[in-house]
């Protein structure tokens, strides 16, 4: 069973379509790197998977997104599906509450209470998102008061705490330095262990760097998809790929 | 790496959110939305309830709702003739509150052209926090001001025999209605994108050509929705005007002369009219006369506003 | 502001046509404060001249003491607190209503035809006259519940009264917490009501209070919406008893004690009217400026 399977994905904002029908399948515990230039509809894509879609009031969505099999439209328990599927923003968001309230808001959530669990599960995602040693002392700060790299690792951290089966990062290095990206990269190649990673990036070294195949949506649609040292080392089957992929525009 | 089979590390169990707290969470967010639609509920239950109390009379063979509202005597107590017009105490309403935007809405303008342009922020912000306070200020205080400060100006400067009129009340209300005006005015003044006020400087305006030839024109609906709204408060104004407009129910000849307008012509003899005699009810239609009068108004000022949120 | 000495001569140089535009900024300007400064004056003269004929009269008596002599003389102690308690329980009842309605209307509901009619109602009933909800009172409190002339009846017509300011207060309150909060909490599966009580509630409370407390000085002041379902022109109350009332009695109402001694009461002392208008006026100023400086305190402790 492949992990993510989405078939002929239609999303349309009012009139305007902005997916048209892509088709895609995601394996167990590898780096699916989404590419393409801004605009391509690699956000709107992620948030389909997830269905926090949901909340954008003009949004229609259509075809099948199946996780694990199960189709995510039809799904009894959206929060659950949502616990799943961990997701990391672009921009850095701290939660105004405390560093611990951040990462033991998805825990708490879910219904576990214990003290012992959720010291446990704030440490151990901490630890995950490489965050630990410099907050471990001030836990009870506010996690808005944190630099904007620790804010990073703090939103992966938060990803982390609702045992995920899926990560999910659209484009997270944007707001960040170059030398947290570096560490988080060094993260997600942990993590890869335990969970699927689907890294929607437009930083074509970055996707180079990391994953194991490589989707190249352009405007809406899947322009090419295969495994990265083939698209990557200029052995891509379509033009446009090969185009992008040097910096002939982007 | 096998494509198809999942490679997961040990996982603890998930953890399940109690039933209380799911059956609880439920039950607050029905609560919720029922309190969302709460406030159809009451605007439809002013106007149900008053129509309700006003209702008999319409049937009645002796009422003539022309004549409620195109008629000038109201004689609601007379003997024999009883006549319910209330066309004087529309006309009452419609000079105070010309009066008082004649005066509110120049100045209520100018000075939200002052606090959006031409203010330094510490004097912008001493200025607001006043506006807001002279907000707050109750109708019957304003009332009670016309009563006795500004009866005794206007009987001083003018030498009318009684100092409660069109003028009073025309003042007293342009005072009250001015917060308003400035409020929303400098809102819509601070709505106009920067890049319009960059444009005209870069081709050398100074500040009073700017506001006069863009910024008004560009602000133009935002401030229409706030003279609207200045209007609509000075329409539905009781006690103010109770006070300082004086008891006469006739067309006011001029300035000076006393009037009545539809609201204070309600809270005067509502304590009177005996409860479901004719008057009573006759006083209730004139609420739901206003009611609407109101509701017309803040519906096209809430278009207005609309327009120029949309832009 | 130091300018360098304006030129005379060249491109840059101060021609007539530069003279004029300037006066006429000038005086655009000095026009514009003047206009300003138009509702600032009378204020204070008003308040002033208000608070010069009052003076002999004003102090913690005064506000104690009930009202002797056939109201001519005396203090305000049963208006003061009955105005106390229909505050209060006015707005025990519109501010939980209000928030839960603003919750709705900013958290739930969706841009359809249905929320635009709600949205429109809660503007017009902001814009309802004080008689109306006299009228609105009287018919259904009063006569269609049987509350009868009583507190209860002219709370309830109150807290209807706040209800719209109190719903976009919090609205705005709330409107304020970015949205990326919101969408963080659902990424991590939170449903909205864990989202709003964890992230959206706490960081509006300032807001809400603000709004609110702004309420409490109107209510205070509102005359016909009390004086037609349950404050009466004299009710007997001990001096300085804070529980003279009860929810179906009838009680005094300092908004309407002011327009009775003003308008009903024939020979009262001079300075009676004018002290009831500045305790009336005073109090109200005093909440409302408390407000002001709740929200200027609380701007500064903003946590992002």
């Amino acid at each position: 069973m492949k992990r993510i399977e989405v078939q002929g994905l239609r999303l349309a904002y009012d009139s305007k379509e902005v997916l048209h029908g892509i088709s895609f399948d995601v394996y167990h515990n590898e780096i699916f790197a989404v590419i393409g230039p801004a605009q391509s509809g690699k956000s709107s894509m992620l948030r389909c998977l997830n269905r926090t879609i949901d909340f954008t009031a003009n949004a229609r969505m259509s075809g099948t997104v199946r996780v694990d099999g199960e189709d995510v439209r039809r799904t009894r328990d959206v929060y659950a599906l949502r616990r799943k599927i961990g997701m990391v923003a672009p921009l850095p968001v701290g939660l105004p509450l405390t560093i611990y309230d951040n990462v033991a808001f998805a825990p708490r959530a879910a219904g576990l209470s214990g003290k012992a669990d959720l010291d446990a599960t704030v440490e151990r995602c901490l630890r995950q998102a490489a965050l630990w040693e410099e907050v471990k002392d001030r836990l009870t700060s506010l996690g808005t008061a944190l630099s904007g790299g620790q804010q990073q690792r703090l939103t992966i951290a938060r990803a982390l705490s609702h045992q995920p089966e899926i990560l999910c990062l659209d484009e997270f290095s944007i707001a960040i330095d170059p030398v947290t990206t570096m560490r988080i990269e060094d993260v997600l190649k942990e993590l890869r262990r335990e969970m699927t990673i689907v890294l929607v990036t437009n930083l074509t070294q970055q996707a180079r760097r990391l994953s194991d195949r490589t989707m190249f949506l352009w405007d809406g649609e899947v322009v090419e998809i295969d495994r990265s040292d083939v698209i990557f080392s200029g052995a891509a089957k379509s033009q446009r790929t090969k185009d992008y992929v040097s910096g002939v525009f982007g | 790496m096998s494509p198809d089979s999942p490679r997961d590390g040990t996982r603890s169990p998930r953890p399940q959110r109690p039933r209380w707290a799911v059956a609880s969470e439920h039950a607050l967010e029905a609560l919720i939305r029922l309190s969302g639609m709460s406030a159809i509920l009451f605007v439809a239950a002013i106007f149900f309830f008053v129509l309700r109390e006003a209702a008999p009379v319409l049937v009645k063979d002796e009422f003539s709702l022309t004549q409620f509202l195109f008629s000038t005597e109201w004689y609601p107590t007379s003997a024999n003739n009883v006549r319910y017009g209330t066309l004087a105490l529309t006309v009452g309403t419609l000079s105070v509150t010309a009066l008082a935007m004649a005066l509110a809405v120049p100045f209520g303008l100018g000075a939200a052209v002052y606090l959006s342009e031409f203010c330094v922020p510490r004097v912008r912000e001493t200025l607001k926090v006043t506006i807001e306070l002279l907000s707050a200020i109750p109708s019957v205080v304003w009332g009670f001001v016309g009563l006795t400060v500004m009866s005794k100006l206007i009987v001083a400067t003018t030498g009318a025999p009684v100092g409660v009129n069109v003028l009073n009340g025309g003042i007293i209300l342009a005072l009250m209605s001015v917060p308003v005006i400035v409020s929303i005015g400098e809102d819509a003044l601070k709505a106009v994108p920067d890049s319009y006020r960059e444009a005209g400087i870069a081709l050398g305006a100074t500040r009073w050509q700017l506001v006069y030839r863009v910024l008004l024109p560009a602000a133009r609906n935002g401030l229409l929705a706030a003279v609207l709204l200045g209007v609509g408060r000075a329409v539905g104004e009781t006690m103010a005007v109770l006070m300082a407009t004086g008891h006469a129910v006739h067309i006011p000849g001029s300035l000076l002369d006393s009037v009545r307008t539809l609201t204070a012509n309600i809270a005067a003899e509502l304590g009177e009219a005996p409860s479901g005699s004719d008057h009573y009810r006759v006083l209730f239609l004139t609420g739901t006369l206003l009611f609407l009068i109101t509701f017309a108004v803040n519906l096209t000022a809430d278009f207005v506003i609309r327009g120029v949120r949309r832009k | 502001m130091a300018h360098a000495p304006a030129p005379t001569t060249g491109r840059f140089a101060r021609t007539a046509h530069v003279a004029r535009k300037e006066r006429a900024e000038r005086i655009a300007r000095a026009t514009f404060a003047a206009m300003a400064a138009s509702m600032v004056v009378p204020l204070l003269l008003i308040v002033g001249y208000l608070v010069w004929l009052a003076w002999p009269m004003l102090g913690l008596e005064f506000i104690l003491d009930v009202p002797r002599r056939g109201m001519t003389d005396g203090g305000i102690w049963p208006a003061f607190v009955g105005t106390l308690y229909l505050v209060g329980l006015s707005l025990l009842v519109s501010t939980p209503i209000g928030v839960m309605a603003a919750v709705y209307l900013n958290e739930y509901a969706r841009d359809n035809w249905f929320n635009r009619v709600v949205n429109l109602a809660v503007i017009n009933l902001a814009g309802v006259p004080s008689i109306v909800h006299a009228l609105f009172g009287l018919g259904a409190f009063v006569y269609a519940a049987r509350f009868g002339y009583s507190i209860l009846s002219a709370a309830l017509t109150l807290a209807i009264m706040t209800l719209p300011v109190i719903i976009a207060s919090t609205r705005e309150a709330l409107a304020s917490v970015p949205v990326a909060f919101r969408e963080a909490c659902w990424n991590v599966g939170a449903t909205r009501w864990q989202t709003i009580r964890a992230v959206v509630l706490p960081n509006s409370i300032s807001g809400i209070l603000t709004g609110v407390i702004l309420q409490v000085s109107r209510a205070a002041g509102e005359t016909a919406p009390v004086m037609f379902t349950g404050a009466v022109f004299y009710k007997s109350v001990a001096r300085g008893d804070l529980f003279p009332y009860a929810l179906t009695d009838q009680c005094m109402a300092l908004s309407m004690h002011l327009y009775t001694l003003a308008t009903q009461v024939p020979n009262v002392k001079e300075s009676l009217p004018y002290a009831t208008a500045v305790v009336l006026l005073g109090s109200v100023l005093l909440v409302n400026a408390s407000a002001i400086a709740l929200r200027v305190f609380l701007r500064g402790r903003k946590k992002w």
